[in-house]
């Protein structure tokens, strides 16, 4: 579990995030939504040790981040898996260098066991024969797929993710949020994913936290966001050309369905 | 870290061994021409035609000339690549895994760079062995003159100095070019942007540090 308390963060005369306190619970994805500027990748980045709140304490399992020591920092760092945006994989590695690359930098284990490993985490991630592939080489969905397969590989405790269906279609975004999902509960980590993607928001939002302007304006679950009358969560989830289309569409054949019935029962 | 290291002396050190030979080849060629067609008094010996040329070669051509050239293809290289590094955030991956960014990306073409002097050691050599060629079969000056102006006035220190020098600008190779791709803010833009203040930052470094040596040491 991953709580933060009242953490402030501030660029020069800006303050981005404005005393936000939450709680991160193991084995549920939880999501950090929010218009672009309301502080999302400066609370994820604030989690990931990047940026440092100037007030409040980010603790993982009890365990203040800014109390630890540099080698406590560093061990903690081993157990945090990140899939960026981008899926920021190393462009003179193939997939399987790629994905060992953890395992090699803070293990002592033997290249043999590091293979092994390797294929167990491309095979959980529907990746099989892309072992020797470089990145250019594959599709966005391919390397999300190797990116969270990197991140999985050395069994992390905590799972970060930037908006991980970036840049790709509507089916590949479905299964990597199920993919997420499954590796969420198999695993039994924390995940905290960043997103303003609704369909993620639906989809898996176990826990969702809204951001406004750098505050905490909601929070909830994926059933919960349907139904709350909180203004920007509502402009927030039917933002979207399709979605108020599809609103207009099932209003309309809705007062269709009405005056049809009007007819027959007169 | 050892494979590391060896992939950057391939890339850094090996891969630049063709421009280097050919273009110390070439230069030491004209460098013996120029020098032959200026020599209109009879009575400078010939054999001065080899011996200028095994001056500029080994003074300033070699170390100097070659190290800007590097800074072209090997200063462009690093800056593009680390700054790519930077703006598709595998650097901030590295970071965020726990492993010195820094460290596992520079530290390894430091190393690199420490072989540098034997790229110029082969400039030297091609240098003077295009001067041989140019001016001997170019009809300006026989070989034994040549032989003989090669070993005219040979100072050991001047070796010293062209090595010294050598080494000093493989570090600074290593170090700019890396120092602003690592640090670059941007998009792909920005990399390119990145690679050309490199090339005129470690381009106008060397010119300097060299002023300064050749004033140290030679003066």
């Amino acid at each position: 579990m991953i709580e933060i308390k009242d953490i402030e963060k501030s660029f020069g005369d800006t303050k981005v995030l404005k005393g936000i306190s939450a709680t991160f619970e193991t084995g549920k994805t939880n999501l950090i939504i929010g218009r672009s500027g309301s502080g999302k990748t400066v609370m994820l980045k604030s989690l990931l040790g990047i940026h440092t709140p100037e007030v409040g304490t980010i603790s993982f399992d009890g365990r203040i981040y800014s109390e630890l020591s540099k080698d406590e920092k560093r061990k903690l760092r081993t157990e945090i898996g990140m899939v960026f945006q981008g899926s920021a994989l190393f462009d003179s590695m193939n997939v399987e260098e790629n994905v060992g690359f953890p395992l090699k930098m803070f293990t002592d284990k033997k290249s043999r066991v590091i293979k092994e490993r390797v294929n167990e985490v491309l095979d959980r991630v529907n990746l099989k024969d892309a072992n020797h592939k470089f990145p250019n080489e594959l599709s966005g969905g391919m390397q999300k797929r190797v990116a969270i397969a990197r991140a999985i590989v050395n069994n992390p405790k905590y799972l970060f993710c930037d908006e991980p269906n970036s840049g790709l279609d509507p089916e590949t975004s479905i299964l990597i949020d199920e993919l997420i999902q499954e590796i969420t509960r198999e695993y039994d980590i924390t995940t905290v994913i960043n997103t303003h993607d609704m369909n993620s928001v639906l989809q898996i939002g176990e826990k969702i936290i809204f951001l406004k302007n750098g505050i905490k304006e909601w929070e909830g679950n994926n059933e919960q966001i349907l139904e709350t009358r909180n203004k920007s969560i509502v402009e927030f989830v039917y933002s979207s050309d399709l979605f108020k289309k599809v609103r207009e569409s099932l209003l309309e054949e809705d007062d269709e369905e009405r005056s049809n019935d009007l007819h027959l029962n007169k | 870290m050892k494979q590391l290291i060896l992939k950057e002396i391939d890339d850094l050190i090996i891969g630049s061994l063709g421009i280097v030979a050919f273009i110390s080849f070439f230069i030491g060629g004209v460098v013996a021409i120029q020098t032959a067609l200026n020599l209109t008094n009879p009575l400078i010996p010939k054999s001065l035609i080899a011996f200028a040329t095994r001056q500029s070669v080994i003074l300033e051509f070699a170390p100097t000339f070659i190290s800007i050239i590097m800074a072209g293809r090997a200063g462009s290289y690093i800056t593009s690549s680390i700054g790519t590094m930077r703006v598709t955030e595998q650097i901030d991956a590295l970071e965020v895994m726990g492993v010195n960014a820094i460290n596992y990306l520079v530290f390894p073409k430091i190393v690199a760079f420490t072989l540098y002097p034997f790229v110029i050691a082969i400039s030297m050599f091609l240098g003077i062995l295009g001067g041989w060629l140019a001016g001997v079969y170019g009809g300006f000056v026989g070989s034994d003159q040549f032989i003989t102006g090669i070993q005219t006035d040979f100072i050991p220190f001047h070796v010293f100095y062209a090595f010294l020098k050598t080494f000093i600008f493989g570090m600074l190779l290593a170090t700019i070019p890396s120092f602003h791709g690592f640090y670059m803010k941007g998009g792909a833009l920005e990399v390119g942007k990145a690679s050309t203040t490199s090339f005129v930052w470690t381009s106008v470094v060397i010119i300097t540090v060299n002023y300064i040596i050749t004033q140290l040491l030679l003066s």
